[in-house]
Order: C-alpha cells, then structure tokens, then sequence
C-alpha cells in the first residue's frame, strides 16, 4: 500500500532485549509481551493493509502501571501506541517497530455507578457495549453507539470522540464525558473534570478527546448514562433514487423532527446486508433509509405516522413500520453488521466523508463515477441525518493494483467531500489512513496550531508517532517544541 | 478602570494584523465582543481592547442541516430572531448575563457566547454551549487567521480546537466567525412546580425527574428568598421555595409526559400546572438570571453533582448569610453571599474541595475580583498544561492577559 512509515529507530529496536527487561523489573512481569508471536497480535488493527510488529506490549493492570511505563519511555526516548481493542478503521492503532503498545484490555471495571447523579466511572478497556450492560438493569444507557461497540473500548472512543448511529439525538463521545483520568508522557497523572457538567479552566478534556492517543493515555472515564427510552422503532423507507431519499431526510428535519436515527443504505449495500441478516429490507429500491423514534408507544405511533406523510411526498416505493420487538432487532442488526456483510463477499476500503446533506445527490453520482474509473465497486451506508457518509470501495486484498486503485479512490472520495464543504473524518479518526490528506482541509496555520497543541502535552512526539499529521511536517513539529519552550522560557510565568 | 481606546476590525484580516501589531510590540489588549462580561473574571490593566462588534452578520444558514454561521460580533439577539423565523433555536439556551452584571438585557454577541461557554437551564438535557460548536475561525496571539472544525454535523478532522476555545474567555485566541449546531423549537412547553420544598427534598424531586424516559428539559429550584424576585406574579406572590420543571416537545406529547411526571411526583405535594404564557415567562426569567438581579451582592457560580448541590449551600450556609438558586437538577448553584472582602472565597473554596466541583465568583466589586481567585484554583498538573497551552497560542500573552488565572 502506498502511506509511507516513518523509518524505526534503529538504536531503540538494537536495545530491545534490555528495554524488555527493564519493563519487566517496572511491573509485574506478566505485563509485558516479547516473544514474537504474542506480538504479532498486536501487528495491526482494523486497517488491515498496514502491518508492523511492535517493539514489545505492555497490558498494565492499573493507572499506576501505565504512568511507570510511560515514564521510563519518556526518559529512554522510546515511542508509545496506545491500544483500545485494536478496532480502527484509519490505522489509529497501527504499531511501529521502534514503538512499544500499551493496551488497556486488562482495565476493565466498572468503579461507580451513581443513578442518581446519572454517571459511570469506568476504566477505559471496558468496552462501549459494556458501559450500557452495567446500566441496563436499572434501565440507562450510555448514549454514542459505534457500530464496533461490542468489541471496542472506551479509551480508543476518547481517543477518536466515535459517534454512531444515535448520535443525531444523542451526541458523540465529546458530549457524553464528564471526567477523565489521563496519564501524561512523563507519567504525570492529572484529573480532568469529573461528575459534574462543566469542568474548571480550560476545556482540556475537550481537547483530549478526538486527540488520537497523541496526547496521553486516558485511563479512567467518567460519563454521562442516558434514561432508556420507553420504547423505540424504527420504519423502513425505500426510494427510487438516492436523491428522493435525501430530499426526504432534509424534510423530516425541515418539519421540526429529530429522529434519534437515520441511516441510509443504497442498493448494494441493501442487497448484501438483506442476504446476510434476513431483516426484511427491500432489495428492489435503490435507497433505503432506517428512521427510528423513540418515546411511548402512541408517541412512537404519532411519529412514524408524520414521518410517513412526509416520506409519501417523495414517492417512497417501500413503506414499512417494524411491528415487533424482533422485526426491530433485526433491522438493526442487518445496519450494525453492514461491515461485516460486506466483508463476507469482498475485502474492502470504508471511507468516512462528512458532507452537507444537500449535496447529496451530487456526491453519490460522482462517488460512484469515481470508482467505476477504476472499475471498483461501491456500496454506501451512512448516518444520513449527519451528512456522514461510509462508502464501503470494494477490492480484491490479493491484487495489489486493485488495493491501490481503492486507495487513490478512496482519496479522491475525501477531497470530493471537502470540496463540497464537508471534512475528511466524521468519526473513525485521521489516524495515518487520512494524514496525507491533511492539507486539503487545513491551511499551513492551521497545522501550525494542532501541532503546537499536540507540542503542549507531549513536548517529545513520541505518542502515537506518525499519524495524523503529514510525515514531512514532523520536522517542523521539533522546531514547534524548541518554540515553545523558548516562549515559556521569556514569558512572565 | 484605565480609560482606554476600543478597536472594532471589521474583518478578520484587520483583526489579524491588529493582534501581529500588538503581538510584536507586547501591547496587551483586552478582548471583547459587546462587552455584556466584561465585569467577569480578574479585573485587567491593558492600554487598548479589541472588539468583534463590527465583524457582524449571519453567513450561512441551512434550516434543513441545522447549521449556521455567523460573524463573532453579530448578537446574539439577532441569531435567535433569525432562527424563531425558522421555528428552531439554539438548544442550549444561553442566560444573559447582562442585567446582573448591571448592563442592559440582549447586549451579548455570538462570539462572546461561545468564547464564554455560556448555556442556560436546556443545558442539563441538551448540553452546553461548546457542546454545539462545529467550527471556528479565529486569529491568535501571534495574529495569525486560523480554523478548526467546519460546518457539518460530524467531524473529527485532527484537534478538537472549538472544544479548547469555547470557554476560553478570550485568553487563547479571538473567534472571528463561528458554526453551531441549531435544533428544532419545540411545538410546546408545558412546567410544573411543586412549592415550598426543602433544597435537598427539591433535588431529590428534580433527580427523580431526571432520572425518567420523559425527556426533562429544564429542573430548577429557587429558595423562597429568591422565588420572593421573580417577576412572575403568581410565582412569587407564594412567599414559598419553588421547584420547577420542563417539558418540551409536541403538543400531545406534553400533555402525556406532564402526566407521567405529576404521578411520578406526587409524593412532593400539589403540583402546579404553569399555564401557557407563564410557562414561557418562567424560563425567560430563568435565562435572564432575573432572581439575581437589582443587588451587586457577590454570586458564585458552582458547578457540582447534582446531589452535591444542597450540601454545597447548607455547608456555606453555616459560614455565612446564602441565598441559593439551583440550576441543572442542583448541579448548577448560584449562590449570592454578603459583601466581604474576599466574597466568602477562602469558605467558598474549602466547601468545593469536600464535596467535588469548582467555584466562579461571577459578580464582585473590582477590588475583590483582584484580591481573590475569580476562577476554579487548579491541580498543579492541570495548571501547567493550561500554561503551556496559553503560551501555544499566545506566546507574547497579549490576549486578555491574567483574566481567568494571574499570569496567563
């Protein structure tokens, strides 16, 4: 594949074995992986065309452990990937050779769970999924929603703020985190925020979140837990074009709706996920969209019985409310393992634009003209009420002119989506899939500025190297470090 | 204060070369919009200020993608009259600080929301002001235009900037044109009120409430000192405590959930059914921080867990005169004390370190506001990093320099 990465330090991987030892004396042995094939495990995540065995792993059991580890990789220069479960989509948790992987995996409890006050303070290895279980018995969720929320976890959404497929309503990670625990690259541990709504001083949570592990390491979280709804449904709406489908969604909001979903599906995409999850999806429409509401079952009935008027003025040629908690479930299902599906039939290449809804139309034609180009097939599934779109660029992993013709499409599909006035990412991360790409969204200042950020928290670079951010802008990033310092040097503090 | 010379820019690129000006020659400026908060936070000394005023207008406004943008000096009077046209607002409902700070109502700008983080009684349901910023752009301390975010739903295209400066009173950088998120009105808004409750029975009331599938939009609950200011005649003429609570939606849907609720909470006592108009009235008075004003007694603002909240104020309470107004379910409190010298700080402070939060002492005379710490004290660690990160962005610390922390 094409992304460069950056040169490993030769000097770091020569003193391997005695940097592996030395861990060793730090935590409890246990702790650190070494031998090859426990690393190997640890080669990639779910941007699976990039692959590179770390240094070693480290899956420390406490805050404590992860501020030791860090600091002797701080004072031994030695470069740091943090790992949630390894499931992104942009190479965010991609390892280097010369970078040793800690992973949260072994921090995963519950810590408080306080219903009154209407928070969970968790460590960051439980997984999304698992932060709504611990709550569902006394019927609250934890609101963002990633479609990998059974295996991904709490720290790689703070490092991505991951959205999902309820965050119209509910929001992203940002706005569901009240506190944080986070471990600095010195090993210094700060408290940020904590139960109540605003946190003191700057937003640096704020900052935090969405840093792609490149600020510190998160290891405790506490976040906002929602009261479930009554109840919830969703319909199924099937279009002609995929035009009708958006003109519809930008009338059901224009009507002063704000479903707690809508997720579009064009028809391969519609095809693949109704063979793989039998939800009953019309597969002669050529766009499908999944509206939900929620609230009490007439509400729910009120709701849909609007959605349907408005859907009617776009001709829908599939109308279709579940009548079932099971018909529901499967509906979902058939969204929620839409990767997975389409996995089963080609490897393929997700991308996640963000456009305004308006442009729609457009994006869709020229998206597909982009792929047939380079006669590569494409299927489309998004958070409609965003603008988030996930075109799925199906290729052949084994045909490594295909995998590249997917990659420049997959490039092409981004700049598209800036150029219409939406961004590169909506919620799977720059990591180093995008970072290329950086410039076509921000200008030379604003570059400046992130890096000068990232510089604030970790004055050396060595978390998360080489994401994010063009490699030839790492350079500049070392003279931004030696600015700074001399600007802390002659200010007044 | 010093008398001294006010600049309007009236874009962004003479912004930019205002603040390389005052950059090169270390002049430190003080940072405003309309000026509607310029009575909150450390008094400053600065030869010049610099106010977004003239940079106004509404660039873009998508109905349908629930998006606008606007230049930082448009007020913010102007966005919300925009939006009612299109039947939507800005959920998080920003309060004005205006009149209690003793200036006029309606004076704020959009910029100067934002920069403030300011958000109002929707904020416990709907999240806060920064919670609906999509994109900035700005110049910062080395007059230097740069942008973050964008104008769509989602992004997470490298830092989260809007995040960093909302709430950065000024001091990091000065917003030029910001991009929110705006959200339907709703069809209705139905209120009811339970008096005479004891603070700690009324947040147990308003957890309750918010703890249901019912969609709360707003839970407050003002001590009869307090209630004794509303403008609402009915409301006040009760002499009693008042908790109040929202709910917001269509037409039958309100009706239905202030069904559920009133039987969720019969328990409390009698609840009263705010009738249309006053409902309204309600929470305008509420945004308005109408109980807070016509005194200069000091306010704090505390932020805390909401059962926090009445243990905050009774803690206080045994330190000095404390009248309480609680916000977000209790998380909120705005508390207005007697006239001393340090506003009650060093008490203020040793009560928030027990039982979790931080304290803003929002209205004080000049003199206090320069003897004590304004603003949350913070960890080492955390005061580090926040000095590090004013020097990112403003290296020669012209921007509102020492407004939120003594130099920075």
């Amino acid at each position: 594949m094409a992304l460069a990465l950056p040169e490993p330090d030769r000097a770091v991987v020569r003193r391997r074995e005695v940097i592996v030892a030395q861990l060793r004396r730090l935590v409890p042995p246990q702790t650190i992986i070494a031998d090859e094939e426990g690393r190997r495990a640890y080669e990639t995540d779910a941007l699976t065309a990039y692959r590179r065995l770390p240094l070693a792993v480290a899956l420390p059991q406490s805050t404590e452990e992860v501020s030791r580890l860090l600091r002797y990789c701080h004072d031994n220069d030695i470069k740091v990937v943090a790992r949630g479960a390894g499931t992104s989509l942009s190479g965010g948790a991609l390892p280097a050779e010369d970078a040793l992987v800690i992973g949260v995996s072994r921090m995963n409890r519950v810590l408080d769970i306080d219903i009154v006050n209407r928070t969970a303070r968790v460590e960051t290895g439980i997984t999304n999924l698992g932060i709504s279980e611990a709550v569902k018995a006394r019927g609250f969720f934890y609101a963002p929603d990633p479609s990998s929320q059974l295996a991904c976890t709490l720290a790689g959404n703070l490092g991505m703020n991951s959205g999902g497929a309820h965050c119209l309503k509910y929001g992203v990670t940002t706005n569901n985190v009240l506190g944080m625990r986070v471990v600095l690259m010195d090993g210094e541990v700060v408290d940020i925020g904590g139960a109540h709504l605003d946190a003191a001083g700057y937003d640096l949570m704020g900052l935090v979140i969405g840093s792609e592990g490149q600020f510190g390491m998160v290891t405790e979280g506490t976040v906002r837990i929602l009261r479930s709804p009554e109840g919830a449904r969703p319909m199924l709406l099937g279009f002609g074009s995929s035009e009708a489908a958006g003109n519809c969604v930008s009338a059901i909001i224009g009507a002063g709706i704000i479903p707690v979903a809508i997720e579009f599906m064009d028809k391969p995409a519609i095809q693949v996920c109704e063979a793989f999850a039998r939800a009953g999806y019309p597969t002669d429409v050529e766009a499908l969209l999944i509206v939900e509401v929620e609230g009490s079952s007439e509400e729910i009935a009120d709701l849909l019985a609007v959605v349907s008027g408005i859907a009617n003025g776009f001709n829908p040629s599939a109308v279709r409310i579940s009548q079932s908690s099971e018909e529901s479930a499967a509906i979902w299902k058939g969204r929620k393992s839409a990767f997975g599906a389409i996995g089963r039939i080609a490897d393929y290449y997700c991308m996640d634009g963000v456009i305004p809804l308006k442009r729609l139309g457009e994006v869709l034609v020229r998206i597909s003209r982009i792929c047939d180009r380079r006669g590569l097939k494409v299927a489309n599934i998004f958070h409609a009420g965003d603008g988030n779109l996930h075109p799925l660029i199906l290729y052949d992993a084994n045909d490594d002119a295909q995998a590249e013709r997917a990659e420049e499409a997959g490039a092409e599909i981004l700049k598209l989506c800036v150029e219409v006035g939406g961004c590169l990412t909506g919620e799977h991360g720059v990591g180093l899939e995008k970072r290329d790409l950086m410039r076509i969204q921000f200008g030379p200042t604003d570059l400046a500025q992130q890096m000068r950020i990232k510089t604030v928290f970790d004055p050396k670079w060595l978390l998360n190297p080489g994401k994010v951010f063009p490699l030839d802008g790492r350079d500049a990033c070392r003279e931004l470090g030696r600015e700074l310092d001399r600007d802390l040097g002659s200010g007044a503090a | 204060m010093a008398v001294h010379s006010q600049v309007r820019p009236i874009d962004e690129r003479e912004l930019a070369r205002v603040l390389a000006e005052a950059s090169a020659a270390g002049t430190p400026l003080e940072i405003l919009g309309a000026g509607s908060k310029q009575k909150i936070g450390r008094p400053i000394q600065t030869a010049a200020s610099v106010s977004s005023k003239a940079m106004r207008g509404i660039t873009l406004y998508e109905p349908s993608e629930m998006v606008m943008t606007a230049r930082a000096g448009t007020p913010l009077a102007e966005v919300e009259a925009t939006l009612a046209k299109r039947g939507q607002m800005l959920a998080f409902e920003p309060v004005d600080y205006g009149p209690m700070m003793g200036g006029e109502a309606g004076q704020a700008t959009i910029g100067g929301v934002f920069a403030a983080n300011v958000s109002g009684p929707r904020r416990v349901a709907a999240g806060a002001a920064r919670d609906h910023l999509l994109g900035i752009r700005g110049v910062n301390g080395r007059g230097e235009i740069f942008k973050s975010g964008g104008r769509v739903m989602k992004n997470v295209t490298g830092y989260d900037l809007c995040r960093g400066l909302a709430g950065s009173w000024g001091t990091l950088a000065v917003l030029s044109e910001v991009t929110f998120k705006v959200l339907p009105a709703p069809e209705k808004t139905g209120t009811l009120v339970l008096f005479d409750l004891p603070d700690e029975i009324a947040v147990e009331a308003l957890c309750t409430a918010m703890a249901s599938p019912f969609e709360v939009s707003g839970a407050v609950h003002l001590q009869a000192a307090l209630a004794a200011r509303l403008e609402h005649p009915g409301l006040r003429s009760q002499g009693k405590a008042v908790t109040a609570l929202r709910v917001e939606n269509f037409a039958k849907s309100v009706a239905y959930r202030k069904g559920r609720l009133k039987d969720l909470l019969k328990a409390y006592g009698t609840i009263m059914d705010l009738e249309r108009g006053a409902s309204q009235q309600f929470w305008n008075e509420m945004r308005g921080l109408s109980v807070l004003r016509g005194s200069d007694a000091p306010v704090w603002r505390i932020s805390t867990r909401p059962t926090a909240g009445p243990k905050v104020v009774t803690a206080l309470s045994s330190y000095m005169e404390c009248h309480a107004f609680y916000d977000w379910s209790g998380g909120l409190v705005w508390a207005e004390v007697p006239p001393t010298t340090d506003a009650g700080a060093a008490d203020v402070r040793r009560v928030i370190a027990g039982l979790g939060g931080h304290a803003t002492l929002i209205r004080a005379e000049p003199q206090v506001r320069a003897a004590v710490e304004v603003f949350q004290p913070l960890e080492a660690g955390l005061d580090r990093l926040s000095r590090r990160l004013k020097t990112a962005f403003d290296p020669a610390g012209i921007l509102n320099p020492g407004r939120m922390y003594a130099g920075m």
